[in-house]
């Protein structure tokens, strides 16, 4: 099976049956223009060394990969691998997709670039990205968000960007990203749109998981230098599914490396209690793609509820969905609960506060391990850092950091 | 034939102009929008595009995704539309009102009502002709048989920045008419007719024999003065929403009122 596996999208832009697109024709010259940008970049080996070369010199590559053995102690079962996306610049995977796309919109030569984010963590990214190659930049957040992560509201205007604060439907991420197709639609000439996850119309999902699969290909090298062979089980968390993405595509074709993708269980599984697309979901359409996606039966998109911002997307990758219908990787969730337990045992035992997506898949990962004998590895893209949860977090414990 | 299409051969029989408004289903309310449908259709309308809300409209502007929220904050389902326009169509024949439906409706919705039963229902319920925003014409090919087989339009959009040999291939794909999408970007009033539309019209004009119909950004009688001579027909949007988003305080006869003048306006100065 694994041989057969697509490793890039068909000339419908499809993994198997998923992917696509499903946009307005507006968009339609805009997303062809970027496929064929894109696989020239591709085979262009000076391209790549400028993309490696910031990430490398600006971003800090390649990231620790680090035994955490207070965590392995505690689940008391195989080695616990945590690949340090968290000592990125700006403190999470998403610079290097940002990175990558900025240096393909300086290529085509673009003049603008618009983003959405959720967490916030894409948008600061971004927004980054933009200062260093001078770009100007807008970033389309949700209202609810902006509440949350006031923080990097601040360090996306500190930075140059102008945050556009969106108000319609749940105001959060899914209603980011039709803001700024919207906004695409109408500047797409001079615009690139740097789409934050592994989602979207093609040639996007396939473009982010590339610019992502650093992590995969840097923790496979590293996991063999430092235990002399493959993982016994990779674990990343999903929400759109960028990290994870990025974490699992270099070990597909790895037949004995297991892979686990961790999705937000939030309140329980009753529809709008959570966002665990893959798991409660069904296959549909949102925001271009054929995929995963929780909706009603007219086709509505559900509403979804996860104690991690950057979690609660009501869609999945079109990638994943492939993944997880030809069976070759495995999707569960954790709730906020087990979540907001995850992060204090990884706070107290290893030092290293993860972002709550992040402490969805180190809970899962301590389930694996815990199963397993010492001679074992489990390894963990531990995709950020979790300053930005800090006020959030002591919100819903009942404290205040006001 | 295809009421559409026979919409069409009168219209062009007596060398008049197509006035094609639309509005979105369920907003303010189902019972309203049969009211609605009424009132265009004895005011000039030509064809009546009716709207699915859907949660994640991306071609569309703040002022019909803001009717889309509203219909569906109210628990409009799928099925109370095909009810509410089957009722209309058969008011219509019974009182010999020529006036044909055409369906907007996301490919998400389609996708999860299910594609046969939602060519069914539209068949059942008097729709004429689909038009599906975010389906682009690779992707058209499958559901292009269906409707096909089911005597409904695939009514296929053409922009601005869409490359000729690409405009081509869409043409052959579509039927009932051509929709020429007046700007690039979303729903929504504009000011002005682009110079550049009018060349691209008359560039289409030159490739098909079906019917040029205009919209986004059309509000005016003047965009229609301009447009009579170049496109067979114009779509107009946002304008009759912006109306219909004040039922609640005016009321629906008041609403009423002002959509009938703005009808006719516009199509005295398509026709005059």
């Amino acid at each position: 099976m694994n041989a057969k596996l697509q490793s890039i999208p068909d000339a419908m832009g499809r993994f198997g049956l998923f992917g696509g697109r499903y946009v307005p024709e507006t968009l339609i010259e805009a997303l062809n223009e970027l496929t064929t940008e894109y696989e020239k970049a591709c085979k262009d080996e000076a391209f790549q060394q400028e993309f490696h070369r910031y990430l490398n010199e600006y971003v800090g590559r390649p990231s620790r990969l680090y035994f955490a053995e207070r965590l392995t102690k505690e689940a008391g079962g195989a080695k616990i691998l945590l690949k340090r996306e968290d000592l990125n610049h700006t403190g999470a995977h998403k610079i290097n997709n940002s990175i990558g796309q900025a240096l393909l919109a300086k290529r085509m030569g673009k003049k603008r670039i618009i983003a959405e984010t959720g967490a916030g963590q894409h948008g600061v990214a971004t927004a980054t990205a933009c200062a260093l190659f001078n770009f100007p930049c807008r970033v389309y957040m949700g209202e609810e968000d902006i509440r949350r992560q006031k923080l990097n509201v601040f360090k996306m205007q500190a930075m140059g960007a102008e945050v556009c604060p969106v108000t319609t439907g749940s105001r959060t991420l899914r209603d980011a990203v039709n803001e700024a197709m919207r906004d695409w639609m109408s500047t797409v000439g001079d615009t690139h749109y740097i789409i934050g996850s592994a989602v979207g119309p093609h040639p996007f999902p396939w473009i982010v998981r590339d610019f992502q699969s650093v992590i995969g290909k840097e923790s496979r090298e590293q996991c063999i230098a430092q235990t002399g062979k493959l993982p016994k089980v990779v674990v990343a968390s999903v929400g759109g599914g960028s990290n994870a993405a990025g974490m699992f595509f270099p070990f597909i074709h790895d037949k004995d490396v297991e892979i686990v993708g961790v999705e937000a269980g939030g309140r329980g599984p009753k529809p709008g209690g959570n966002a665990a697309t893959l798991s409660h979901g069904a296959p549909g359409i949102l925001h271009g793609a054929f995929s995963y996606v929780l909706q009603d039966t007219d086709g509505q998109t559900a509403d979804v509820h996860s104690v991690s911002a950057g979690l609660d997307y009501p869609g999945v990758g079109p990638e994943h969905s492939y993944w997880k219908d030809t069976g070759r990787v495995k999707y569960t969730n954790v709730n906020d609960e087990e979540a907001l337990a995850g992060f204090d045992l990884c706070s107290k035992l290893e030092g290293i506060l993860p972002a709550l997506e992040t402490a969805h898949a180190v809970v899962e990962a301590m389930r694996i391990a815990s199963k397993l004998t010492k001679d074992d590895v489990v390894l963990v893209c531990f995709s950020g850092r979790g300053d930005k949860d800090c006020y959030e977090i002591a919100r819903v414990t009942g404290e205040s950091l006001e | 034939m295809n009421a559409i299409d026979a919409a069409f051969e009168r219209l062009k029989i007596g060398n008049k102009k197509a006035f094609i408004p639309f509005i979105a289903a369920g907003d303010p309310d189902i019972e309203s929008t049969k009211e609605l449908a009424k009132t265009l259709a004895k005011n000039g309308a030509s064809i009546i595009e009716i709207g699915f809300p859907y949660s994640d409209p991306i071609a569309d502007g703040p002022v019909i995704q803001a009717a889309y929220t509203r219909a569906l904050n109210k628990g409009l389902k799928i099925e109370h539309i095909l009810k509410a326009i089957a009722e209309v169509s058969l008011d219509f024949e019974k009182e010999k009102i020529l006036v044909p439906f055409v369906a907007m409706v996301s490919m998400s919705i389609i996708h999860r009502f299910g594609k046969e039963k939602f060519i069914e229902g539209c068949l059942k319920a008097g729709f004429s002709g689909l038009i599906i925003p975010d389906l682009p014409v690779e992707e058209s090919i499958e559901i292009a048989k269906d409707l096909k087989k089911a005597g409904l339009s695939l009514i296929l959009l053409v922009t601005p920045n869409t490359p000729k040999e690409r405009a081509l291939l869409i043409l052959s794909a579509c039927s009932g008419f051509v929709y020429c999408v007046s700007v690039s970007g979303i729903t929504g009033e504009r000011d002005k007719i682009p110079e550049e539309l009018l060349k691209n019209l008359a560039w289409l004009r030159e490739q098909t024999p079906l019917p040029l119909c205009v919209g986004f950004g059309i509000s005016k009688p003047e965009h229609a003065k301009v447009l009579r001579d170049h496109a067979d027909g114009v779509i107009v949007g946002s304008a009759i929403v912006k109306h219909i988003e004040t039922a609640e305080k005016v009321g629906l006869p008041a609403v009423k009122t002002a959509i009938a003048t703005l009808a006719e306006s516009l199509v005295s100065a398509l026709n005059s």
